[in-house]
Parts: structure tokens; sequence; C-alpha cells
């Protein structure tokens, strides 16, 4: 037998469940309860596409040292699914715990003789305890974080006080909660005590960080960036983003004195539609926004070049999920970028912003509008369903109240009275973005008409050579522009000079950010670029050169965003190495580790011989 | 067609609305249609309507999706913005725009390509939604830009230019509106101004979603014989159920109507719409025998027009979504953010 892992706040544990048995909240209080003793978690949601009946598996990776990415491994398994037995306890690591329902007898072959066994006859005890079909299942989840309170030395007050902020207005579920974690909390003492070496201990380590998933940052972003317009269609992963907006909407938009919503919200009958309002709505000087998903993007392509070539402000989040096709819609990728990049037929470039979590999607999120007005152009926040619903641990949302929006360039109806010429594609200040009046604005001056079709600079349809290639120019040299306001890269230097540098972008900060220190401890040293936006700023082409080579660390198999680095900065192919992951599982810090460790190992063998 | 620039040149005695503007004011650029195109003669029924009523044309924002009728919008109301979208989906787009400014007028003008194949489903959601617009359709049975191919709304029977005939069964708009919720709903043909213009007038009038379905027939590619949607094949079966003149808020009804004959509808703003019965037992208020009589009428081969439905007192996408009184793009920072004291509960809730 394999010496059982002894560790204190530095653990995987996973819970794999049945999906609606109502384990979700039960996880969540686990969770919940470690942070609130001032540990960091850092959990991810392995859910299937189904609302009842398959598996599902929750990870809760425990961390004093606040590494939020999913470190990979497992030490801790709470094994509450048959169907995924013989796999869930394969993916135990050696010394680890297997903690299970014993109320039935489990032949010796199904376990693992590397291993440490924990079983609790949980059905057995809810059996005697509800006579209700649905408590016995719903408490068998509260019973055993109840065990697992004692088994990791957790405090049972914080997991108490916690069910009595969750079920402050329900006493009756308040009580029967209470009750039930207790009893898992008595049985494990009375039977449990001394086998697992895991501890939870108290800490100081969480500080002012929320724990908040990116969906709902999203949304909030989206409410102080003054989103008055939202046109969606149910997709997951971002289904609960449109809904996050709404509730944040029925909270805070409501007018106090009218009653009446400063926002709109239209559940479109596909997300062709939801695109086409969202045009529409900011053709006319609302800042809307749809959320989506890839299918949703590949289904918005014409609309996608519309607004792009008749230059009208569009916000778009696209959630990203496992393509292609229906793909693995409940597992994350990276892998829309170049479908973003350049949505559409014909020559189209796109703004794309790379949040890295939750805070920073809430910092995006808010000034998308403001860069989609300035530029008059579609901008997409490129969020992954790692971000978008997980709950992440990130510093608390942030908003300067003397921050006013940028609506970009308007011509008023005092512009137009004042003389002032109004071409609407006229490139007035040599920033190459025109000025735009809204529907409505003067009765005899500044109206144009929008098209997709060529036309001249004050709006006239053209299909002149000359004509058409001036207007796309201009739209080149307006991607220039974007690059100066859209949010920077940004760097990190090696403590020691560095032949090699690291590209990383989204959801794979928080591995990369372990990783390197890893990597740094084995005498791997590596300079970072973390990107944050296309279009790439000068900075980016100036790291590139400034290393002999640099990976490309990324969530998809074809490694786009080195293809869109090669593309539009004109470099080299062989300077870059692609690191990839793209099994749907969110990248971990040792799967970043081992490949750069290894490719730079071969590195310096092939430079020895 | 003709490529002569439109002359700024106008009569100096050019008649004047209330608000002091002519029709020139109204028009825009000059056609590029086929001459004799039934959709030139719809642009000028706009037109009228626009100058009779005495909108201010920047209060009205056009739009439409591609093909022939699509490109309408550029010739009338230059005065106002316009939006020529992406094909079958200016319904999403003007809903859109609706809902960014409650304020002007949103008129949608599509045809039978537009609305009743590629954008049929954009059609049928955009009604249902009750968007306050006036919808119109210029219905010619055929892609015209395209050269003649059958469109969704051709007859089955009908033949085309080329000898072709149509074995498809017809898309009806006018009764797929009345199913899915349309409060305003008619018929009209771009030979007759006189019934067309007072139908436009009434549904600009109405606050809520109004569809106009325009036979127009296309004079280059759907105006033979063995068409169903020619001039001639539509003077023949053309039933009209009513007459329609329409009395704005202020104006006095001059006109002697004779009584049982005609019914006064006063609309939302004090506008009132007069409706000559041509047929004593039709009434455009009872939504299911509108769709019945059309229904056996159709039946008969007959087209009826006129105003098919209406409901006097409809309500829209923006009454339904209690959306605040003031435009949603004129509502400031003051309105929309929080602010960080909200932030910062916000913040403690998530800890």
């Amino acid at each position: 037998m394999s010496k059982p892992i002894k560790a204190v706040n530095d653990f995987v544990v996973k819970f794999a469940n049945v999906n609606g048995s109502g384990s979700a909240s039960a996880n969540e209080l686990f969770a919940r309860a470690i942070l609130r003793m001032g540990v960091p978690v850092a959990t991810r949601n392995i859910f299937p596409s189904n609302i009842q009946g398959l598996p599902t598996w929750y990870e809760v990776r425990v961390s004093g040292k606040g590494w939020i990415g999913r470190r990979g491994g497992v030490d801790l398994m709470v094994a509450m699914n048959p169907q995924t037995w013989d796999k869930d306890v394969t993916s135990l690591d050696a010394g680890g715990y297997l903690f299970y329902d014993s109320s039935k007898p489990m032949p010796e072959s199904k376990f693992r003789p590397d291993i440490h066994v924990i079983g609790m006859p949980l059905t057995e005890i809810c059996n005697r305890t509800y006579q209700d079909p649905r408590q016995r299942q719903l408490f068998k989840n509260i019973i055993y974080v109840g065990a697992l309170t004692y088994l990791l030395d957790m405090e049972l007050e914080t997991v108490e006080a916690l069910i009595q902020q969750q079920y402050a207005s329900k006493q009756a579920l308040l009580d029967s909660n209470i009750k039930a974690v207790r009893m898992g909390h008595d049985y494990a003492r009375e039977n449990l005590s001394g086998i697992c070496a895991l501890k939870v201990a108290r800490a100081d380590a969480v500080g002012n960080r929320i724990f908040v998933n990116g969906n709902d940052a999203a949304a909030l972003g989206s409410v102080y960036g003054g989103a008055t317009v939202a046109a969606w269609y149910p997709i997951t992963p971002s289904t609960s983003l449109a809904e996050a907006f709404m509730k944040y909407c029925r909270k805070l938009r409501v007018d106090p004195v009218t009653k009446k919503n400063n926002f709109a919200i239209v559940q479109a009958e596909d997300e062709i539609s939801a695109i086409g309002t969202v045009i529409g709505a900011g053709w006319n000087g609302a800042r809307a926004f749809t959320a989506t998903s890839g299918p949703g993007i590949s289904l918005m392509q014409e609309f996608l070049g519309l607004a792009y070539f008749a230059e009208v402000p569009a916000v778009i989040f696209n959630v990203q999920r496992g393509g292609p096709s229906t793909g693995m819609p409940t597992r994350t990728q990276q892998a829309d970028i170049l479908l973003c990049a350049y949505a559409s037929h014909g020559d189209t470039k796109h703004v794309l912003l790379f949040p890295e979590d939750p805070r920073e999607l809430f910092e995006f999120a808010a000034q998308s509008f403001d860069l989609a007005e300035r530029l008059q152009t579609p901008i997409f926040v490129m969020e992954d369903l790692d971000i978008g619903m997980n709950d992440w641990l990130c510093a608390p949302f942030a908003w300067d109240d003397s921050k006013a929006y940028d609506r970009g360039k308007l011509m008023s109806h005092e512009d137009l009275e004042a003389g002032k010429t109004f071409g609407r594609y006229l490139d007035v200040d040599g920033d190459a973005i025109p000025y735009r009046t809204l529907p409505g604005t003067h009765p005899t001056k500044g109206a144009y008409f929008t098209r997709g079709t060529s036309r001249d600079r004050f709006a006239k349809y053209s299909e002149e050579g000359s004509v058409y290639v001036d207007n796309m120019q201009r739209l080149v040299r307006k991607f220039e522009t974007a690059k100066s306001l859209v949010p920077a890269p940004i760097k990190r230097n090696a403590k020691e000079r560095a032949r090699h540098g690291v590209i990383y972008f989204g959801s794979t900060a928080a591995a990369m950010s372990e990783a390197l220190v890893a990597l740094e401890a084995d005498g791997l040293h590596l300079d970072t670029l973390r990107l944050r936006a296309f279009p790439f700023s000068d900075e980016v082409i100036e790291f590139v050169n400034a290393h002999d080579q640099v990976f490309v660390v990324e969530q998809n198999r074809d490694a786009q965003m080195r293809m869109l680095l090669v593309n539009e900065c004109a470099i080299d192919p062989a300077r870059f190495i692609s690191i990839l992951h793209y099994d749907g599982t969110p990248i971990t810090a040792r799967f970043i580790t081992s490949a750069i460790a290894e490719r730079l190992r071969m590195k310096t063998k092939e430079a020895a011989e | 067609m003709t490529y002569l620039a439109k002359p700024k040149f106008r009569h100096p005695e050019l008649k004047k609305n209330a608000l002091g503007f002519t029709h020139r004011d109204y028009e825009g650029s000059i056609s590029t249609l086929c001459a004799g195109c039934g959709h030139d003669s719809i642009s000028s029924a706009i037109i009228q309507a626009c100058f009779e009523l005495n909108i201010e044309p920047h209060r009205v924002a056009k739009l439409s999706g591609i093909g022939c009728s699509s490109k309408t919008p550029d010739y009338l109301l230059g005065q106002s913005h316009g939006f020529n979208s992406v094909h079958g989906r200016m319904p999403s787009v003007l809903t859109g725009a609706n809902l960014a400014n409650k304020d002007l007028i949103y008129m949608g003008v599509s045809g039978d390509g537009d609305s009743a194949s590629i954008g049929l489903g954009q059609f049928v959601h955009c009604v249902r939604r009750g968007v306050n617009m006036v919808y119109i359709t210029e219905n010619n049975g055929v892609y015209g830009l395209t050269k003649g191919q059958f469109s969704a709304t051709a007859d089955k029977g009908s033949k085309s230019k080329a000898g072709g005939t149509n074995s498809d069964s017809p898309i009806d708009l006018v009764g797929m509106a009345m199913m899915i919720g349309a409060t305003f709903v008619a018929r009209s043909f771009s030979g007759d101004k006189t019934q067309l213009v007072p139908l436009i007038m009434a549904a600009i009038a109405h606050k809520g979603p109004a569809f106009i379905d325009v036979i127009s027939p296309c004079v280059a590619f759907n105006n033979h014989a063995g068409s169903t949607k020619s001039f001639d094949f539509v003077r023949e079966h053309n039933e009209a159920v009513n007459r329609l003149d329409f009395i704005s808020p202020r104006e006095q009804i001059k006109v002697d109507y004779e009584p049982g004959t005609t019914e006064a509808v006063t609309l939302h703003d004090g506008s009132v719409i007069m409706l000559a019965k041509l047929h004593k037992d039709y009434d455009p208020h009872d939504r299911v025998s509108a769709m019945n009589y059309m229904h056996s009428r159709a039946a008969a081969g007959e087209l009826v027009t006129g105003l098919i439905y209406m409901d006097p007192n409809p309500g829209d996408l923006h009454a339904s979504m209690n959306t605040t009184d003031v435009p949603l793009n004129r509502l400031g920072a003051k309105e929309l953010c929080p602010g960080s004291s909200a932030l910062e509960k916000i913040n403690a809730s998530l800890r």
C-alpha cells in the first residue's frame, strides 16, 4: 500500500455525482466553507449536456498558496456515482483517498491496492432517517459534507454558519440541513477517525477577494458599462450571462420613481436575430450586446460583416466551448479565435478582448461598450466556459465613479446647425474613425443611408473601384487606431535573462502563473507576455523579437493564436513553439510545466550534440 | 430608370403641409428600378402619406433587407435615416432600432423574397413580439434582381415568364400576420393609390405592429398572361372590403357619409379612420371572422384588399417590457451606472 498522502491546505477533492441529484449546492457549500476558513479554493464544474442522469463532477482544489488554475490529479475522491466508479477510482493519485457509500458491499477487485478507502454507509443512514425519497437523496449530499468536515479537520461552525446564512428565512430547511451536516460529522468522528491525512487549517490567505463566475461578472460589467439593449438566444455556456444581466437589471436598473425599466432584453428566435437586434440598437445609439458561443458566432457571420463594413457598434460575448459543430458543448476551449478575428465573408478584421478571470472580464465588459462606440465596430469579448461558468476567486470588482462613458464620435444637432461638414465615412481627424449621426438628430441635415454595399465618403452608393479601395484602406487604418485603444498586453520578466518567452491569454493565465513558479524552481527561466486584445500592439512583435523562441500556450488544436501572430505580425513561424491543450478540460499547471520543460530540455540536448 | 440627378429646383407654389414642407421634402434619390415598377408607386404612396400626416421626415427611420423592394427606402424620405441591412433580416434590425428609441416612426420595407422566403422567421417573430412599426411588403411573387425566379408568395399554378409553372403552395403573409398577432393588417395594390395612401397613414398612426401587403406587379418578370401578380390579373380579381379616409387630429370631418355604410374609428392619437363598408357584413375588428372571410375569398380565387383587421387599442413591445418613457439611447451614466458604492455591496455578497 502506498503511503497516504499528507497535506495541509494543498490538495484536490473531486466529487463524482449524478446530474440532477442536488449535489451542486452541497459541494458548493463545502468549497465556500474552506474559503471562509481563509483558505483559497479553485473550483471546476465538469458537467454533461444533460438535465438529469448523466455523470457530473465538481473539483475543489484547496490551495493555501492561492493557485486558482486547475492542478490536475485527485487526492480525495468522493465517489457518489456508480456509473463512473472505475474511472473515478483510476483517476486517484497513489496514496489518495476514496470516500464512498459503503451501504452495499463492493468486491475487492473494485478498489486499488495503492489507495486508502473511507467507506460510510450513506444510503443506509439516509434510509433510516428519512422517509421521503427526495429527502433521502438530497440529505445524502449534506451528510457527506458533514463527514468531510470532520475528515479534513474543517470547522463545523463555519459550515453551519453558511447554512444559516443560506436558509435565514426558511427555518424548516435550516434545521434539517444543520441536522444532516451534524449527522455526517458525528458518524465520521465515531467511525472514521484518523484515516485521512489531508487537512484544512485556518489561514488568512483569501483577503478581500470575491468568489464569482465570469458570466455574472460580464453581466454586471455590462450593467456598469451602460448596456441598455440585450438580445440573445439560449446556448450553453452563455445562457447564464444573459440571465445574470436580467437579474442585475431588475436589481439595479429599475427607475425608483416610475418603476419602469432602463433596459430592454429580448430572447430572440435565433442568434441571427439576436445580433440583428444588437446592430439595430447600436445603429440607433443604444449600447447593446449579445451573449453566445461558437455555433451562435457561426450563425451571425453575415451580420458581423455588415456591422464591420457599415461601422455599427456592437458587443458580442463569446463564451467559447469545445467545437467544431456541437463538439463538446459543456467543455471549455479557446477555439473560436480565428472565427471571430476574421468573421464574415470578404476582408474583415475584428477587435477581440481576452479576459483572464471574472474580475478582468467585468472591466473588459464595461470597456467593450466604450470601444464599440469609439471604434464603431463589433467588439468580441472572448470568454470561455472555464471562466464563464465556474466560480473563481479573484480581486473584487472596482469602479471609478469619475469615469464618463465614451460615446464616440457623434455629430449632434448643434454641430450640424453650426454647419460642420458631415460625411458618414469621412476621416476628419486622421484616425480613420468617421463621425456618425443618430436617426432623428436634425430635420434637414445629417441623415444618411446605411448599407452593406460599397459607398463613398458621404455614404452615397458607389461601386467605383477607387471609392471602394479608399474605404477599405480607411478601415485598415481604423484597425491601426484600435491598437492604441485596446487593453495592452502584460509583460513579466524572468528573474534571470531568458532566451525563451511565453505568450498566453485568457483563462490559461491561472495555470500559467503557477507553471512559471514550478519551471523557475527547476531552473527554467521564461519571460512572459499575456495578450489581452487583438489587434496586437508593437509590443507583441518586440517581445517575440527579443527571444530566440516563444512558446504560445493555448486551448485549441490548431494553434489559432499562433496563426494569428504569424499572420498579423509577419513573424517567421519557426520562432514559435505551440503548447496545445484541447481535451475540453481546463489547462493545468502540471501540463504546461511538463510540456515546456520537456521541450526546453530537448533543446538543451540538441544544442549539446 | 434614369441616370440624371434629381434637379434641386422646385416650383415656388408647390403645396405645403402644416409644417411648411412640400412634397419634395419627402422624396429621396431617383429610383433605379424599372420604368413602370409597382414599387415606385408604393414609394410615392409612402411619400404622400407622410406629407399628408405632417410628419417631420427626420422622425422616421426606414429599414429594409435586400432585393428590389429593399432598395426603395433610398428613393423616399431623403431626410430620414435609412438602413439597408441583410437579406431577410430587416425585422431584427428594426426591432433593435425601435428598442433604442421608442420616439421615432419605424418603417420596414420588404419584399416577398425578403419576408416570405429567407426572412419568414424574422417576419413572424418581429410581428409576434408586437414591435410598433409599419411593415410593408412589396409583393410581386418573383425575384426581380436575379431575373424571374418564383418567390414563396407565387400562387400554385402561376406561370413564370420563362414558361415554368409553380407547383409549390403560396405563403399568405396577410393570413400569417393575423395569426401571430399583428394589430393592423391590410392588403392593397400598387395600382390603387386612393386605397393605399390612407392605409399607410392609418398604419403609421397605429401604435403597434402594422402590416400592409401590397401586391406590386413586376413589369420585367411577372406581368404576363398566366401570372397571378400581373396588373391585369389583380385588377380583375381585386375585391376591396372597404374604403378608407384618414382624418388627422384637429382636422374637420368634411364629407357627409351615408349612415349605416360608414364607421368612424378613433385612434390613440385622436386621428379618425372613416371606414366605408363595401361589404355590409365585413367586420375588420373581428380577427376570427376576418380570417375566415379571407380564406373563403382566396379559395374563390379573389384577392381581398382594404383594411382587413385592426385593433383600435393595440399594445407594443415597449409596453410589455415596461421600458422607461425616455428613449433608451438618451439615458446616460446617471441612469445606467449603479456606481461604486452599489458595487461594494455586490462584492460583499460574493465573499
